[in-house]
């Protein structure tokens, strides 16, 4: 099989995770040096697909042959895809290449899981090994570790990558019992858990200011949730999602909208969530995140799962009007921090503004705060909102998207393969 | 009125500005051009005498980054909004200007800092190289890139290159100012026209695999895309003209998917390794 065609099956095969941060990784770079590579800034997306997914790495994988059987996935052994192996040597020169004419930040690998945890391992580490030791590549590197793996090839992946991830792929043990028998939430934690101990005890060795240098150790770990595979609630998602980055410090939880696969499987009927299932759920996370929120104030056991229509920020306002109007010129930073169509960004700009004058409605324009979101939930020098707008049914109204107008005209144009695929995949 | 007919560099900014400060000369009475641009309408003028002289102001830090940065950005108006904030700041009893974010003057800048930034961002992020030979005395390879930037920014953005492809010779042309890497020294020449560019790399095809297979045609965002990586740049990305085919081919893809019929299990096979993995009992954590 010719180079080409094992690129188009193994990048075809690694795709649907979703992973793709750049970011977060020790500062390095190549000068001084007859290598290439640098990390340490914010991440680069070096070209977009038209799934709007940003493409900074090589994301293949090794080989797509697997032993499990996970029923969401492409790969799994019942599945009649085509099968193809790189060897290390094959992934270390696609990399180098496609790295030197700056398509990508570096190679995000992954792999079937072949003979054992073990063997798969030590597979996907050679590349890794290859590239940093006998080609002086300092650029990023991912590499998905596999949580049956002994913890000492987990290690030895930690020392060449710049971020390991294993992906816990449901938030609930009852979920991959029945779709992926042979991952265990239990033990996908405890290899977490390792991880964690292992990037920690690194950052405490670096503080020490005699100690030699410590050897590198990858600086975060991410990981993947299927939304969608399984009957799983946006609450067991947020509510795992939080235990993990609690839990674990994990750097990003990435949530991945379950899509149609070619050689689907009975066990799992296709019944793709609408996009914007997934784009709620990641605005969830950055309001655990960064806005100080609890899982149980954006969803709860009466309404487990996110208002689809509306932001979740927005959504907690409406259920919360007792708690404004807040004034922009006197609210501590938290209680801004809450206000819709509020950003951080912005409410620091905010705060540092009021020391020295009062804000007015024009100094928000000018800062592109969305107005007609934040008047109804906010006080300035010149807007007091009016009572009835907090109080009355209608504020809800006021923020729903347009209703939809059917298409009438017999004459009216084709839908377009955009339209088509939109119905198909629920994109607003 | 005085007009101030500057190289649109920083440098030159701040020798003027430095110069009309001292005497005082108040901002809505300086006419700021790039001299690169056409002779103005306005006879040159001589300097006017000092209204009244003052000592060299100093200004904050923080201010002349944001100065480099505004300073590439194409707006006729950056000079005169510049030192329209250096007055204020200076002259204008507004110390502290720059932490008022509200501020019109403030606002604007910070707009267009956002916006040269952005374009930086965009220039490492879109640059392509391509192979064109290698340098027989000292065996590294030689890579060129075409490109074509939005605002002057070469200079900022080269420092990044330098980093990451030491160890490999470079250029990168673009229309207004080219800069060159040789594993010594950065150093940056007058613009060239597309025609210098080599027109072609072997491992494009590669890559343009890579791009196919790596789009899920189940999951169209085609805005998104586009807001990320707009349509300027795609005329120079080798992977761009493959769009518009992966757009129109999805529909049929997903319907096929959809369509399927879905497989049957498959018993595990005899593996020692799968064996191994305790099946019974999956306790909840």
């Amino acid at each position: 099989m010719d180079l080409q065609r094992k690129l188009e099956i193994l990048a075809d095969a690694a795709k649907y995770d979703a992973s793709c941060a750049s970011s977060g990784a020790a500062r390095k770079d190549s000068r001084g040096s007859q290598g290439v590579g640098s990390t340490g800034g914010a991440g680069i997306c070096h070209s977009y697909a038209p799934d709007g997914r940003c493409i900074s790495l090589l994301k293949v994988l090794l080989t797509n042959a697997c032993l499990y059987d996970c029923h969401y996935c492409i790969n799994r052994r019942s599945s009649n895809v085509q099968r193809a192996r790189f060897t290390p040597e094959e992934v270390v020169q696609l990399t180098l290449d496609f790295y030197k004419r700056n398509y990508i930040e570096g190679l995000f690998l992954s792999s079937g899981i072949i003979q054992s945890a073990d063997h798969t391992m030590e597979l996907v580490i050679e590349v890794a090994r290859k590239l940093r030791e006998e080609h002086l590549f300092r650029g990023y590197i991912h590499l998905k570790t596999i949580p049956e793996a002994s913890p000492a090839l987990i290690e030895r992946a930690g020392r060449y990558a710049d971020r390991i991830s294993i992906n816990i792929e449901l938030p609930t043990q009852a979920g991959l019992t029945r779709l992926a028998p042979e991952k265990n939430l239990a033990r996908t934690q405890a290899a977490m858990g390792h991880i964690h101990g292992k990037i920690e005890e690194r950052l405490a060795d670096k503080r020490k200011p005699e100690a030699p240098k410590p050897p590198p150790f990858a600086t975060g770990q991410s990981t993947q949730m299927l939304v969608g595979a399984d009957e799983s609630t946006d609450a067991d998602i947020l509510q795992r999602a939080d235990a993990l980055y609690t839990g674990y410090r994990l750097r990003r939880v990435y949530y991945s909208g379950f899509s149609p696969i070619p050689e689907p499987s009975k066990v799992l009927p296709i019944k793709p969530p609408p996009l914007v299932r997934e784009h709620r759920l990641y605005q969830a996370d950055w309001l655990l995140r960064f806005y100080d929120f609890k899982v149980g104030e954006i969803v709860t056991p009466d309404a487990p799962h996110l208002d689809l229509a509306l932001d979740p920020k927005l959504s907690w306002a409406l259920r919360n009007r007792a708690q404004f109007p807040a004034d922009i010129n006197r609210a501590p930073r938290e209680t801004l921090l809450r206000v819709p169509g509020l950003g951080a960004r912005n409410v620091d700009r905010i705060l540092a503004a009021r020391r020295h004058c009062r804000l007015r409605l024009v100094d928000l324009l000018r800062l592109r705060v969305p107005m007609k979101k934040v008047l109804p939930f906010i006080i300035a020098a010149d807007h007091t909102p009016a009572h009835l707008d907090l109080d009355g049914d209608s504020l809800r109204q006021r923020f729903l998207p347009p209703p939809q107008q059917m298409e009438l005209s017999l004459a009216g144009p084709p839908p377009t393969a955009a339209d088509n695929a939109s119905v198909l995949t629920g994109e607003l | 009125m005085h007009t101030a007919r500057i190289k649109p560099t920083l440098e030159s900014w701040r020798e003027e500005a430095r110069a009309l400060l001292v005497r005082r000369v108040p901002p809505d009475a300086v006419l700021w051009f790039d001299a690169s641009d056409e002779p103005s309408l306005f006879p040159a003028e001589s300097s006017p005498p000092p209204a009244a002289v003052s000592p060299t102001p100093r200004v904050s830090a923080a201010f002349m980054e944001l100065a480099r940065t505004v300073a590439a950005h194409t707006d006729e108006r950056r000079w005169g909004l510049l030192y329209r904030l250096l007055w204020r700041m200076t002259h204008g009893g507004e110390r502290a200007l720059l932490n008022v974010p509200t501020d019109a003057d403030v606002r604007l800048a910070e707009q267009w800092r956002q916006a040269v930034s952005r374009a930086i961002h965009k220039m490492h992020a879109f640059v392509r190289f391509r192979l064109t030979g290698k340098d027989e005395a000292t065996g590294r390879e030689q890579f060129v890139a075409w490109f074509e930037p939005e605002h002057r920014i070469v200079r900022l953005a080269a420092p990044f290159f330098e980093k990451r492809f030491a160890g490999m010779d470079w250029s990168i042309l673009t229309p207004v100012e080219c800069a060159h890497w040789d594993g010594e020294r950065l150093h940056f020449t007058p613009g060239v026209p597309p025609s210098a560019a080599p027109n072609e790399d072997a491992l494009e095809d590669l890559w343009r695999t890579y791009f196919k297979s790596i789009f899920n045609p189940a999951r169209l965002k085609v805005k998104m895309m586009q807001q990320e990586m707009p349509k300027r740049y795609w005329k120079n990305l080798p992977e761009a003209p493959l769009i518009p085919e992966l757009i129109a081919a999805s529909s049929v893809r997903v319907r096929t998917m959809l369509a399927t019929e879905g497989l049957e299990v498959k018993p595990a096979p005899r593996n020692a390794y799968l064996e191994s993995l305790p099946r019974k009992d999956h306790p909840e954590p």
